[in-house]
């Protein structure tokens, strides 16, 4: 058996970290556009669309990530795919932060004021153009801080990807434990390289939260 | 698609998702009622506390919520021990579950406690309250009240989170999931019928937790 030095640990650790940080990317990004395609249909009149997202939202928030990694592992795997455990992981992680990011970015939609919907629509503004033009670019203000605060739960999320054989940073710390036998140190060290990770986006949340607030700040 | 989905054999395992079930509302019972407490205690320590005291408590919040729930499960069934801590696996579950709401419950309840006028506890002291009561009846309680939607969403987060004590072998729900799957290789349905368990699950609680709040605060409730 080999002995690990500390950096080696480190550095195997580091170099998982970066399947973590682009799982974290890419499940952001997909999330954030199907997120944006679910609130249009949840925020348009009609009933179906509405009711649509209202059931995706509750299920997926209401169901653990990790039975929806679960789903997608196997239930992909019935239509005869061979599913790579980071398909099933993107995939599971897209459509789960889709339905978080939706439901954060509904109620900032709900914050602007009733009568910007009214003055837009009486000047003859279609659906999108009133989003568009409106509504959208008041929200955006509301929602900056919440989305950045939601990417931390996206990146600790990743963690449970390792449960269905996605080697990033969770599945590499157990590795390395069961080679060096050091757990305090290694899963310490794990845990070290996660809050590396999501302390500076909490932060900015925080800071974003407290700078674009300035107009309401005498509330 | 060629695969026939086939539930019937469920029925065979019902004991053991019964069982499954009983070990997650046991751990989220314990875990929610603890973890309630140390947010309030942490709460307590960072709005009012000693000033040496707010920095620890500051950190244990930051760290806890900027780290995975399943890494800290991790470090604590498996890192500890090397300290001499060692616990079964139920222990380290509703240990790390404790841990990881206590942390968020702290900052939801801090907000409800800032959100509390100066005044307050002026006018809980010329009452001739002790502090102890004036923090009890004028500050906590109404935050407590103000926060509870908030409360109730967090716990009923960290339920579906306990998901993951599966991997240091407690017994719950997943754990069944898992131990079907592998006796069956159905290992879609077995996924699927669990997850609606958890979707049933989450809405009692958030149910449970909506009447519970109704109860301990009737005489405000009255008025929303």
């Amino acid at each position: 058996m080999s002995d690990f030095t500390t950096w080696d640990i480190v550095r195997n650790l580091l170099l998982a970290a970066r399947w973590t940080v682009l799982l974290s990317l890419v499940s952001f990004i997909g999330g954030s556009i199907v997120g944006a395609l679910l609130l249009f249909i949840r925020t348009a009149k009609g009933r179906l669309g509405p009711a649509f997202v209202k059931a995706y939202v509750e299920v997926f928030q209401g169901t653990p990530l990790l039975m929806q990694l679960f789903l997608a592992f196997f239930g992909l795997g019935l239509f005869g795919i061979d599913v790579p455990a980071w398909l099933a992981a993107g995939l599971a992680l897209i459509l789960w932060s889709a339905a978080f990011l939706t439901e954060i970015w509904r109620g900032c939609v709900e914050s602007v004021a009733r009568g910007q919907w009214e003055a837009s629509s009486s000047l003859g503004m279609g659906y999108v153009q009133q989003m568009r033009h409106v509504i959208l670019p008041q929200a955006l203000r509301v929602a900056i801080p919440p989305t950045v605060g939601f990417s931390v739960q996206v990146v600790k999320g990743t963690a449970l990807t390792s449960i269905i054989g996605f080697v990033e940073l969770s599945k590499a710390g157990t590795v390395v434990t069961n080679a060096t036998f050091e757990p305090f140190k290694v899963y310490g060290l794990v845990a070290l390289i996660y809050f590396c990770l999501c302390w500076p986006l909490s932060k900015s949340s925080q800071i974003l939260e407290r700078k674009l607030n300035v107009a309401h700040r005498n509330h | 698609m060629n695969y026939a989905f086939d539930y019937g054999w469920l029925f065979e395992y019902w004991p053991v998702l019964a069982k499954g079930l009983a070990v997650t509302v046991e751990l989220t019972l314990v875990g929610g009622v603890l973890g309630v407490a140390l947010g309030v205690a942490c709460a307590w320590a960072r709005a009012l506390g000693p000033s040496w005291l707010r920095p620890f408590v500051a950190a244990y919040v930051e760290l806890i919520r900027n780290t995975p729930f399943l890494i800290q499960l991790f470090f604590i069934f498996f890192g500890l021990p090397a300290l001499g801590l060692r616990m079964g696996e139920l222990e380290a579950a509703n240990l790390a579950m404790v841990v990881n709401l206590g942390a968020y419950g702290c900052e939801i309840i801090r907000a409800g406690i800032q959100a509390t006028p100066k005044g307050q506890f002026e006018a809980g002291a010329s009452l001739g309250m002790s502090r102890i009561q004036t923090f009890w009846h004028v500050v906590l309680v109404p935050a407590l009240q103000r926060i509870w939607p908030a409360l109730s969403s967090q716990i009923v987060i960290v339920m579906l989170g306990s998901a993951a004590v599966s991997q240091i072998a407690t017994e719950d729900l997943t754990f069944a999931a898992n131990f079907i799957q592998s006796r069956t290789f159905r290992a879609f349905e077995a996924y699927f019928v669990s997850t609606l368990i958890y979707l049933a699950l989450a809405i009692a609680l958030r149910q449970l937790l909506r009447g519970v709040g109704w109860t301990i605060f009737p005489r405000r409730g009255a008025a929303r």
